[in-house]
């Protein structure tokens, strides 16, 4: 847990330099220290048990054996947790430890600690557990008309639409022009997205360590520590400064960290044993251990002039939001603002709904909602190309949406979004050749087999816009704080609790304060809430340009001081972006300047091989250009894209949680794939830079809109390669052999 | 029961109960907590060593059957020297993100190069074919590979 210090021999890098990475070095020699690699004198092991069933009533709970097996220290339940007994994201709607019911596969019911792993196992399966099975709410479009799964309806009455249906998380309606508007032709289509898991390579862990004074402190991989400590700190009945958080190594988290694991559990069995205690989730558990990408089904129809202009766009999001609200209400929104893409369209009618269900609960993932639309909207697209004979991409340029034109929402575009200047430079990127038959297999799609010489392989060639919002919305007062230490050897110590979770903020921060502070000699000290204010969450594409701002502003303020005062320094600032304000409850219109902070805009150009005689896919060729505002590290910011453009080529090929009546059949590697180096082409990146008046350095966020874009892109070119409508993704070998 | 085995050169006892992987002994009791567990089912790579210089996923390796034999981990690639050139090269070109998968890729690479020391990008593909990354795409780590290749 020492400051890190930046490796002397390697590039250092101010802004917009291809700086490597600070963490590099002790990642490739093994000793950077992940939330899972931790220890403490007089460790115990925390499990957790976990419900077998989607829904059911808890009868009975019989703790009785488990408590008497050797080692055992803890083994908690419901009646345990000392304060408030429920937390969540944005609404308190999740047990720490379920109650009188569960309400997902998976749940957690009891905590148990035990000197060795392995004993610690064995006492969570000698927890007694007695479920009167429940009927399972796992059909999303039934939901509205089942049982409610959260009577006490958490998130109503928090501004959001009225909707007395049950099991509703959220209902958004974005009413623009006029509904009823007529174009000349009408394309229409219902779009399918399963549920994709972030698969983060480390999984869930922590250590929590007692304090002696009441206290505790928690070491663990997540996005926003302070925010994590705002919902620990009620449910152990502590004041939040007696809770500390502390970013331990993060081993991914493209969402998934948002919401608590392990850090109220491992808290609870430390402060009960006054011990150590270390919680490590195995993969199986990972599945059941955070939120997922929600599910979709959409609806759409578009209708255009027979120029090609976009008049009316209809679209009807459902999405399933799981068991616990999570981020949904915010997934909803996301998923019906930026529903259209990046078009104009003077009428609209944008209809989104989250309901509860007994299916794994889901939240935030990279791309929170607009991965899904875009898959939809994109594929609408080409149908309308297709119906009106105009060039996908001629189609996409004569109705791009640019600085001036206005959101569905009624928000006017006023920073920078090259809409037309990405198509143009994605379209314009060289394709390969076709590769002659026959080959060596590993060039096949499916890869190493020797079924077949290539006779059923079809080759098609796609495209795709991605659009999505930059920072949070709606209102939500985000702010990110910086504290800045200047030595009086003229050496500088930035502190900030922005979570490094691979995306390469911590470098980010470094090549602000060396830029700014005009010095290679800064150090960053480590992650925790107990020595900074909250940096907000690494989520939403908003951390590199909250935490440059935040760091640009300490750093300055820094210089100043010692302008004034001379010797040492310490400093903290707040940065806040421009405000937005809700959407209008009825009409989904915006009630201010705007709803959203900022918006960014990707193009994908993909080469596909399908062999329809199989049903697989190569991937062969995949270029891209984004808009990324500035880039402050342009290694960095490839290393974004290709890795975001793997996750969306993940949801259109393969990856797909697969439930039973609520209950994952798939929880492992084995069964849930993921994108392996046989299955990511290579990728040809163009940036667009066009600096965002209202970001600091002109930067924008840039993780997201490669994952919204290259799903959508993928399959644009295996309709082309098949002639299938392909409605449905991860696309699966049925649906593509003719 | 008692192992004894050689781990980066150094001869090391362990005392693992029977069904125990190498991996487990590797991290939690000889206290090399480099190779990762992100799978334990052989399929992502996280944990890969070399057992007698073959590369293995020590996750589905019994620590009892590493006794008498000799292993090397991520931590037993550096030298005095400095960082191994496949280290040096993950590290250049930017092939480490949240850097979970980075030992077994690092240690499944230097395996790679000894036995092919100029791989093509077919080769690459299908040899690293066994090691999942979630945040990098792989281009990064395919110019890593061949940076380390044109250090030979």
């Amino acid at each position: 847990m020492s400051t890190t210090r930046p490796q002397t021999e390697l590039q250092l890098g101010r802004v917009g330099d291809p700086a490597t990475r600070h963490d590099a070095t002790p990642k490739v020699t093994g000793e950077f220290a992940y939330s899972s690699d931790l220890n403490a004198a007089g460790m115990l092991w925390g499990v957790t048990v976990r419900s077998p069933h989607a829904h059911a009533k808890i009868v009975e709970l019989d703790i009785s054996q488990a408590v008497r097996l050797p080692g055992v220290h803890a083994v908690l339940t419901h009646g345990d947790v000392p304060g408030q007994k429920t937390y969540g994201l944005e609404f308190a709607d999740q047990p720490v430890l379920a109650a009188e019911r569960v309400r997902y596969y998976g749940e957690p019911v009891a905590l148990v600690a035990a000197e060795e792993p392995e004993q610690a196992r064995r006492a969570a399966a000698a927890v007694r557990v007695e479920y009167e099975l429940l009927e399972p709410v796992v059909d999303m479009e039934r939901a509205t008309e089942q049982p409610p799964l959260h009577p006490d309806r958490p998130t109503m009455a928090h501004g959001y639409r009225e909707d007395d249906r049950p099991n509703v998380v959220r209902h958004l309606v974005i009413r623009h022009g006029d509904p009823d508007a007529d174009g000349d032709v009408t394309v229409s289509g219902v779009y399918d997205v399963g549920i994709q898991d972030q698969a983060f390579l480390g999984p869930e862990s922590g250590l929590a360590v007692p304090d002696g004074e009441g206290g505790v402190d928690i070491y663990v991989a997540t996005q926003w520590l302070h925010v994590d400590r705002d919902q620990v700190a009620p449910c152990l009945g502590l004041p939040p400064e007696q809770v500390r958080i502390h970013l331990a190594g993060v081993g991914g988290a493209f969402g998934g960290r948002e919401d608590l694991s392990m850090q109220i559990h491992g808290a609870l069995l430390a402060l009960h044993t006054k011990r150590p205690v270390k919680i490590v989730y195995n993969r199986e558990e990972s599945f059941f251990g955070h939120v997922h990408r929600h599910p979709a089904r959409i609806w759409c129809e578009h209708r255009a002039t027979r120029a090609g202009e976009l008049v009316n766009v209809q679209m009807r999001i459902l999405l399933d939001g799981g068991a616990y609200a999570s981020s949904s209400t915010a997934v909803t929104s996301n998923a019906a603002c930026f529903a259209i893409g990046p078009y104009k369209v003077a009428n609209a009618l944008i209809e989104s709904t989250c309901v509860y269900t007994n299916n794994p609960p889901c939240g935030a993932m990279r791309g929170f909602g607009a991965v899904q639309t875009c898959f939809a909207t994109e594929a609408q697209m080409d149908l309308l190309a297709t119906e009106l004979g105009i060039d996908p991409v001629e189609l996409r340029l004569l109705n791009a949406l640019e600085p001036g034109d206005a959101l569905p929402t009624g928000q006017v575009v006023r920073g920078s979004l090259p809409t037309r200047e990405v198509i143009r430079r994605a379209a314009a990127l060289p394709l390969p050749d076709e590769e002659p038959l026959p080959r060596d297999p590993l060039r096949l799609p499916g890869g190493a087999g020797n079924t077949t010489t290539g006779e059923g392989v079809r080759r098609g060639v796609g495209f795709a816009l991605g659009f999505k919002n930059i920072c949070y919305s709606e209102g939500f007062d985000d702010f990110c704080t910086a504290r800045v230490q200047l030595g009086a050897d003229g050496s500088a110590v930035v502190h900030s609790a922005a979570a490094e979770v691979g995306q390469g903020v911590a470098g980010v921060i470094l090549q602000v304060a060396r830029t700014e502070l005009g010095t290679d000699d800064v150090a960053l000290a480590p992650h925790t809430t107990a020595a900074v204010g909250s940096a907000g969450s690494a989520s939403a594409s908003r951390m590199t340009w909250m935490a440059a701002g935040a760091v640009r502003d300490a750093c300055r303020a820094a210089l100043e001081e010692r302008e004034r005062s001379g010797g040492e320094v310490d400093v903290e600032r707040v940065y806040r972006h421009p405000r937005t304000t809700p959407l209008d409850a009825e009409t989904g219109q915006i009630t201010g300047e705007r709803a959203h902070v900022a918006l960014a805009v990707a193009a994908m150009r993909v080469v596909v091989e399908v062999d329809v005689e199989l049903g697989l896919t190569r991937v062969v060729w995949i270029g891209t250009a984004q808009d990324v505002g500035k880039a402050l590290n342009p290694l960095a910011v490839e290393g974004q894209i290709e890795g975001g453009t793997a996750q969306g080529l993940g949801l259109a090929l393969m990856e797909e949680i697969v439930t039973r009546d609520g209950e994952i059949l798939n929880a492992s590697f084995t069964d849930y794939l993921l994108p392996t180096t046989l299955d990511m082409p290579p990728v040809d990146i163009a940036l667009v830079e066009v600096p965002e008046p209202d970001a600091p350095y002109g930067v924008k966020g840039v993780g997201e809109p490669p994952t919204v874009v290259s799903t959508a892109a993928i399959l644009s070119a295996m309709r082309t390669a098949t002639g299938r409508p392909l409605t449905r993704v991860p696309v699966r070998p049925d649906d593509i052999c003719l | 029961m008692k192992i004894r085995l050689t781990v980066n050169g150094e001869s090391r006892e362990a005392d693992v109960w029977a069904g125990e992987s190498l991996l487990t002994a590797l991290r939690d009791t000889l206290e090399l907590p480099g190779s990762k567990n992100a799978c334990e089912q052989g399929e992502c790579g996280s944990c890969s060593v070399l057992l007698d210089g073959d590369l293995v996923c020590s996750c589905l390796v019994l620590a009892a059957q590493a006794d008498g034999h000799e292993v090397t981990t991520v931590e037993g690639l550096r030298s005095e020297d400095g960082l191994h050139r496949v280290q040096q090269a993950f590290v250049e070109a930017g092939a480490v993100q949240c850097g979970f998968c980075t030992p077994g890729l690092v240690v499944a690479t230097a395996a790679l190069l000894e036995r092919v020391p100029s791989p093509s990008d077919d080769v690459i593909r299908e040899e690293l074919s066994g090691n999942l990354c979630r945040c990098t795409g792989y281009a990064k780590i395919f110019d890593a590979v061949r940076l380390a290749a044109s250090r030979a």
